[in-house]
């Protein structure tokens, strides 16, 4: 199953140069772009691994472009996604990010259903591939 | 060949470009440094060929645009590479136009490991536009070996290389130095394609300039001090620690100031906006380098 999530989930995969395009338009935005990578994927999971530093102070996609392929060597298994965060005031949070590496398997998600409370049901979202296995054996 | 030779317009690629009007202000804010218009004019020429032979669909390799500005203090290196960014963002050669300007303790680390850290940080920050390292030739400091700084010159080397077309490198430096640099560096003077050296001024330039700086600072010479000034540029140019325009700026900025005494010791007579602009002989003639009696006879 392929994991969508983030400003182009409804697209294919972007391709570099769609990446840099998109790395432009944040820096002209004045946004601060960070690569950050995990192998728990799960939706609610909003803390992945920050990559190096956040790079305020890069003018130019080339720089970004460098540091993605950079994590991409080493978490060549993980998902790695941009984000762009906002700095201006009343914002302040992140504006734009988008997934450019996924793992080659990616096995999905299934639902949990829990009865309590005799017919009343709660359901979990659980993810195959990080249900058993520890942090860096998943994909 | 069997079809019509297709015409190129040059002139109209030309007009296009915008880069007439960039050379042209070159020439008007930058006095004398005929060497330095002389190349930027022909890089020009050549940026403006290679984009109409893409055009045309004929191979254009990027050009090599990394250089070497060398000269003596206060010649105006600075100044220049603060406005190749500039030019060549407009010629379109590089993408955003900013400068990054570093020095050796910038790029070398303190400890090991920390150099190459360092230095990535910087020439990513760089990408996209120039990075100018002023004087250079601290960065390779043959008296110890065990130091960082030749870490930090192979990386550049590398990026230099692989990334053309992402970032140019302008190294400064005095020439003398510059040169004992280059030799103990075989690597960086091949990968460098423009040594650009930046002459000394004339007095007449000397004074040209002074003036554009007082004309920039909203202040003029009365005509007797603009006499007074010649004769302090000449005097000042034999003395030892001449640096170019860098002592006319502080010869001026020491004007200003005995300026400043002077309106504030006659401070009962009422003053004119006039008055504030105007910089007397009086202000350029007690300065010290004047101080020998034969200097301060007009000539």
């Amino acid at each position: 199953m392929r994991l969508t999530q983030g400003t182009f989930s409804y697209l294919p995969d972007l391709t570099d140069e769609q990446i840099r395009a998109q790395v432009a338009y944040a820096q002209g935005k004045g946004w601060a772009v960070n690569v950050e990578y995990t192998d728990d994927p799960h939706p609610r999971n909003t803390y992945w691994e920050l990559w190096g530093l956040p790079m305020f102070d890069l003018k130019d996609p080339a720089g970004v472009l460098h540091e993605i392929n950079e994590c991409r060597k080493v978490f060549a298994n993980s998902y790695i996604r941009v984000s762009a965060f906002d700095p201006s005031h009343t914002w302040e949070t992140v504006r734009l990010s988008f997934i450019v590496n996924r793992p080659p398997e990616e096995p999905g998600f299934y639902l949990e259903r829990n009865e309590v409370n005799g017919r009343s049901v709660q359901y979990t979202v659980r993810s195959y591939a990080a249900a058993a296995r520890p942090a860096g054996e998943r994909y | 060949m069997a079809d019509a030779p297709r015409t190129v317009d040059l002139a109209r690629a030309f007009a296009e470009s915008g880069v007439g009007e960039v050379l042209a202000q070159l020439d008007r804010e930058l006095v004398g440094l005929r060497p330095v218009k002389a190349r930027i004019r022909e890089i020009a020429a050549l940026l403006l060929v290679d984009k109409l032979r893409r055009e045309h669909g004929l191979t254009a390799q990027p050009p090599t645009l990394h250089m070497s500005f060398t000269g003596n203090p206060g010649t105006g290196k600075t100044t220049v590479a603060l406005r190749m960014a500039n030019i060549l963002h407009r010629l379109g050669y590089i993408r955003s136009g900013h400068l990054v300007s570093v020095t050796r303790d910038d790029l070398v680390g303190q400890y090991i490991g920390h150099t190459a850290p360092k230095t990535k940080e910087v020439l990513k920050k760089a990408m996209g536009g120039v990075l100018f390292i002023d004087e250079a030739y601290y960065l390779y400091r043959p008296e110890n070996e065990r130091d960082y700084g030749m870490e930090a010159i192979e990386i550049l080397l590398q990026v230099m290389e692989n990334k053309r077309d992402d970032l140019v490198v302008i190294l400064a430096g005095y020439a003398d130095r510059m040169d004992r640099f280059f030799t103990s560096n075989p690597g960086f003077r091949s990968r460098i394609a423009h040594h650009i050296d930046f002459p000394d001024y004339q007095a007449a330039e000397l004074a040209q300039i002074g003036e554009q700086m007082l004309t920039a600072q909203g202040y003029r010479f009365s005509p007797d001090a603009k006499a007074a000034f010649l004769r302090y540029i000449d005097a000042r140019m034999q003395q030892p620690h001449f640096a170019n325009a860098r002592s006319i700026r502080n010869a001026l900025d020491r004007a200003r100031l005995r300026q400043a005494v002077r309106l504030f010791e006659t401070r009962d007579r009422p003053l004119c906006v006039d008055d504030l602009m105007t910089i007397e002989a009086e202000e350029i003639l007690a300065s010290r380098v004047l101080d020998d009696p034969a200097a301060k006879e007009p000539a």
